[in-house]
């Protein structure tokens, strides 16, 4: 469907398109069955960085006051790209990976769900 | 002068109030000659409505301007009269403990500037339909509501001089992210044509909705002790139940005109619901996490005003062919779960708020399990705990980075799979390249529709990335940026007064200095 509106071929501006975030695109994140953090979160990436910094350094960062963030063993975490499975190359970039400008990156820590397993 | 106005002259001077309604709607309306009526009137036929006969629209209260401006008058002495009474018993010390003020730190800035911009749409309205007695009706309830948001300002602004984050309510509408929420619901309305403006607001907010925003606020500052707010709720409730009334006559009138208006209004009610009942997230959190009295649960108000009121009304108009608004069911699935939700969301970021959060005393935690048997000790009460524990330990949670909002509702995709409470419910769509996301199948449907309209929303998580939330003049690449604090500094927050935890606010320890009271009495959960 399209906007109902006076003037016919109404369009407006993409508030949120790529250009406008200084080089960088956003990056949203979730952490599945981990709702002490209420929300997806949003950060701004380089297309470019590495892949392996999100496993290394930044969800780390981005969720250190879960207990169950310590506990996370990286090799048997499971990857959701836009809602679907992926394996991700760690020798890659986010963009490598197929990230977009907006994607969602979930993950699963399967055996940690949350604070006694109660998806908090 | 014309004919009826020759006759008014002629006749006796006292006239019956449906007598004066009628001069003042049919009397005084004229047809452009010198101009196309549709030159005159350009803004309510692009909608597809189509109305063949304006004098079939009534307004069941008849009011003219004179007794309107009687009415209203005696309205304001009486509200003025006991707003200065309250002043000099130092009110605002007799409410039932400390947390309570923070519902009017989130009315004042929330819905107070919120009656503001309907008010701004209601003289739109007026401006842009054709029909004299539709025009009055909208300008009577555009000055309505500019009342309503001055009254609350002028009661609220006592609480002001004791307590923080309710300094600028007007500049932090327009500016702080949960503010977008009520500022981008009216946008969208105001912005879509007079018609679509008040079936949402008339019909959908103030007819379906209106009970589950006045009547937890109003009573819930009764049974707080807040008796200011309780006084402009009053003055502002007999406004409301016309606006009400006049919301129902507009869907009817609109239904009765043609029939290929329905399939148009069904999608608004369908649309409007589904905003109206976003938008009241903040009610529910309200009432059961924030009013430290507690007047009854989120779930037991939506049974009350929506499922069994409601439900009610769309029986009734099920003769026009029209149905219950879409969605409504996942509503139904999400009343045990919308407050615990939202007040999550605002624990997680009230260091980017201007009203504090807290955990719920234990015996209120009691009340919530008794309220939700099925969801609270399971899902809430374990991670509440944890949280307090955390913050008795010096480490109280706070969530450092920026959430994904909704790109309708503007919300933090807080929200739950309508048939999962334990699974964030993620929605996306795809629209000339870009990626787009949303809470619900409810806000994702309304954007699908419209997507013209909602690429451009001015999400504020974005705007802050975007580097357009810092005060002219800031250099974000200087070394020791930080952007939260720069971020507080252009919503116009004085950091540690205004925001964060409850407990470890100036408010707190200003409240037990002052009145010798504990600041989380709440006697009655």
């Amino acid at each position: 469907m399209s906007v109902v509106a006076k003037e016919p071929g109404y369009t407006s501006e993409v508030r949120d398109r790529v250009e406008n975030f200084h080089g960088q695109q956003l990056l949203y994140i979730g952490w599945d069955n981990h709702l002490m953090y209420s929300n997806p979160l949003c950060i701004p990436v380089a297309p470019d960085m590495p892949f392996s910094m999100l496993p290394t350094k930044i969800l780390p960062d981005l969720y250190d006051l879960h207990p169950d963030m310590a506990k996370v063993d990286w090799k048997k975490v499971e990857w959701l790209r836009d809602g679907k499975s992926f394996t991700p190359d760690m020798n890659e970039s986010v963009a490598g990976n197929g990230f977009g400008h907006k994607s969602v990156l979930r993950f699963a820590t399967p055996g940690l769900n949350g604070l006694d397993g109660r998806c908090i | 002068m014309n004919t009826v106005a020759t006759a008014v002259s002629a006749r006796a001077k006292k006239l019956s109030q449906r007598r004066k309604y009628e001069l003042l709607t049919r009397g005084l309306g004229w047809d452009t000659t010198y101009q196309p009526m549709d030159k005159a009137f350009p803004f309510d036929t692009f909608e597809g409505i189509k109305i063949h006969d304006w004098d079939k629209w009534e307004d069941p209260f008849r009011l003219t301007m004179d007794a309107y401006w009687k009415y209203q008058g005696e309205k304001e002495r009486k509200l003025y009269a006991i707003i200065d009474a309250f002043q000099q018993n130092n009110g605002q010390f007799n409410v039932s403990d400390a947390r309570y003020i923070n519902t009017l730190k989130l009315f004042l800035t929330g819905i107070s500037m919120a009656e503001y911009a309907s008010h701004h749409g209601f003289a739109l309205a007026g401006r842009n339909l054709r029909g004299v007695s539709a025009r009055i009706a909208c300008q009577m309830q555009a000055i309505d509501e500019l009342r309503h948001a001055q009254t609350q300002v002028h009661t609220i602004s006592q609480y002001n001089k004791f307590f923080n984050g309710m300094h600028n309510p007007a500049y932090m509408h327009d500016r702080v992210w949960y503010l977008s929420v009520p500022k981008s619901y009216f946008e969208d309305a105001m912005t879509a044509g007079p018609f679509e403006y008040i079936t949402a607001i008339s019909f959908s907010f103030e007819y379906v909705l209106t009970n589950l925003l006045f009547m937890p606020f109003m009573s819930g500052a009764a049974f707080n002790g807040d008796m200011a707010t309780v006084t402009f709720g009053f003055s502002a409730q007999s406004d409301e139940s016309r606006h009400m009334t006049l919301g129902l006559e507009v869907v009817k009138f609109l239904l009765e005109q043609d029939p290929g208006n329905v399939p148009i209004v069904q999608k608004w009610l369908d649309k409007w619901f589904w905003r109206g009942y976003r938008l009241l997230t903040l009610v529910a959190m309200m009432m059961d996490y924030m009013l430290p009295r507690r007047v009854m649960s989120w779930a037991e108000g939506w049974e009350e005003y929506f499922e069994k009121n409601g439900g009610a009304l769309f029986n009734d108009l099920a003769r026009y062919g029209i149905r219950m608004p879409k969605y409504h069911d996942v509503a139904r699935k999400e009343k045990t779960r919308l407050s615990h939700e939202a007040w999550g969301i605002f624990y997680n970021y009230t260091h980017a708020a201007n009203f504090h959060t807290w955990v719920p005393e234990p015996k209120e935690m009691d009340w919530l399990s008794q309220k939700y048997p099925d969801t609270f000790d399971k899902l809430y009460r374990p991670r509440l705990e944890y949280w307090r524990e955390q913050q008795k330990a010096g480490k109280r949670f706070y969530n450092k980075t920026l959430p994904l909002l909704c790109q309708v509702c503007q919300i933090p995709m807080g929200f739950t799979e309508p048939d999962d409470p334990t699974k964030i419910c993620y929605r996306e769509t795809e629209y000339k390249g870009d990626k787009y996301h949303f809470c619900s199948d409810g806000c994702k449907d309304i954007f699908n529709d419209e997507p013209e309209k909602y690429v451009r929303s001015w999400l504020p998580v974005h705007q802050i990335y975007q580097g357009n939330c810092f005060r002219p003049g800031t250099d974000p690449t200087a070394p020791g940026f930080e952007p939260l604090k720069e971020v507080l500094q252009y919503y116009g927050f004085h950091d540690g007064m205004d925001n964060g935890e409850f407990l470890d606010s100036p408010d707190r320890y200003n409240w037990e200095k002052w009145t010798s009271k504990s600041a989380v009495a709440g006697d009655r959960p």
